[in-house]
């Protein structure tokens, strides 16, 4: 994951600190999944590496800020545009996915849960096709548990990507510029159609 | 089997728009959807209420009209037909499964299923054969004359389901048919409708119902009247057992 790319997400909004990233990602993730600094310095001395990042010269020679190049831009809109799937989540990915999308004006929330939907819907259709061919064709029990266990949670998934879409069906028009009438600076499809499929 | 279609696509929608009221009060129920059902297809449609799904479901059906926009079903346009024709293209070319069966409590079984071709003015004794067929064809062919208040709800959608598939019906349009179902039911419902499409027919199933619509060959995304997404048709299961190329 996604400390990587939480930092470019976080970054999206501005030049930051260090310590401020951290401080920033707890907030968004709730605590979820804490970071120590140390993490935070070595992904971002990778990042810089990488030519994600730029180092801002600061006042204090000890403190450095650092910004997103455009590079690091693209990196964070392909991230966005190309879902999570199942089997690759050491952690939840997505949640943190959908908390950093949250917070950026730009990002397109919309778009990103409805990415999310389809991918899940579409493995949903698989296990419940593996599940039909399974119980027209033998009688084992191991296999259709694990593939309920499958089925249930890509159920879960969608049930709570459709409580967000809720969530953001409620605010949009207050606070939040859908990306189609602001500035699109996170262009979330850059490749024209999912760009990692 | 008396008529053999030629059209793989079963269902065409082609830029469907339908407004409701007009001036300041105007509804967009459908703001240009376009959807084509393939024979043996069964598609389900997704979508927070108010999207637009059941609007969808009656202008495919011929239940409702478009403001705007072209519908075929087995390659007929609906446009333009009289209130006859309409009813005629209705009763002979689609099904209808709804989450209130509908079932006339006066009628046994084999007679509800058997009635929509006897308005057809197919014979009643041929009619009593379709049904009985149709009837055989989801397993309650043995209920066939009880009446709907000595049925189970699960054998009534059964019965229902009968009659929107007797005859050459090639579309079958179901909105929330397993409302009222428990979970290994509504499941059983599916494998039905499963099974039409697997011999011919077209369905299309609207659900808020996420692991039912799991079961459909492609899941539409409906929202605000638009289609936003689409899963696409999904391989079948030995494809995806082979080493999952399929994500």
């Amino acid at each position: 994951m996604s400390i990587r790319q939480g930092i470019l997400a976080m970054l999206a909004g501005g030049p930051r600190y260090g310590y401020q990233l951290r401080t920033d990602f707890e907030e968004r993730t709730g605590n979820t999944w804490p970071l120590n600094i140390g993490q935070v310095y070595t992904t971002l001395s990778r990042l810089e590496r990488d030519r994600l990042v730029i180092a801002i010269e600061a006042s204090d020679d000890t403190h450095r800020r650092y910004a997103l190049t455009d590079q690091g831009r693209a990196e964070l809109a392909a991230w966005f545009a190309t879902p999570v799937h199942r089997e690759e989540r050491p952690r939840d990915e997505l949640a943190i996915k959908l908390a950093m999308a949250a917070e950026l004006p730009e990002a397109d929330l919309h778009a990103v849960v409805q990415a999310q939907r389809t991918d899940t819907m579409r493995a949903l259709q698989d296990y419940t096709r593996l599940r039909r061919a399974h119980d027209e064709s033998s009688e084992g029990l191991a296999w259709p548990i694990v593939l309920d266990s499958l089925i249930f949670s890509a159920e879960a998934e969608i049930r709570w990507l459709d409580a967000c879409e809720e969530r953001l069906s409620h605010l949009d028009g207050s606070h939040r510029t859908p990306v189609s009438a602001g500035a699109p600076e996170v262009d979330l499809d850059p490749a024209g159609e999912g760009a990692a499929r | 089997m008396k008529e053999v279609q030629q059209v793989s696509s079963v269902l065409e929608m082609y830029a469907v728009i339908r407004v409701h009221g007009s001036g300041a009060a105007a509804v967009h129920a459908l703001r240009g959807v376009s959807l084509s059902v393939d024979q043996g297809e069964f598609v389900a449609v997704m979508g927070p209420s108010g999207s637009g799904k059941s609007t969808l479901l009656n202008i495919a059906g011929g239940l409702d009209t478009a403001t705007s926009g072209e519908v075929r079903v087995a390659g007929r346009s609906l446009a333009g037909l009289s209130r006859a024709t309409l009813a005629q293209v209705r009763r002979r070319s689609v099904g209808y499964v709804f989450q209130d069966l509908n079932l006339i409590p006066a009628l046994t079984a084999a007679e509800n299923v058997s009635l929509p071709r006897e308005l057809d003015g197919v014979s009643a004794r041929r009619a009593r054969g379709e049904a009985l067929a149709a009837l055989a064809d989801v397993g309650v062919d043995d209920l066939a004359d009880r009446f709907p208040d000595e049925l189970s709800g699960g054998q009534q959608q059964r019965v229902a389901i009968a009659r929107a598939v007797v005859g050459p019906r090639r579309l079958i349009l179901a909105d929330e048919p397993t409302g009222a179902l428990d979970s290994v039911t509504g499941e059983d419902v599916m494998r039905l409708l499963r099974a039409r499409c697997e011999a011919g027919a077209a369905a299309v199933l609207v659900t808020h119902d996420i692991r039912l619509a799991g079961w459909a060959d492609r899941v539409v995304f409906l929202r605000d009247g638009l289609v936003v997404d689409d899963t696409g048709v999904r391989p079948d299961p030995a494809t995806l057992l082979s080493g999952g190329s399929a994500r």
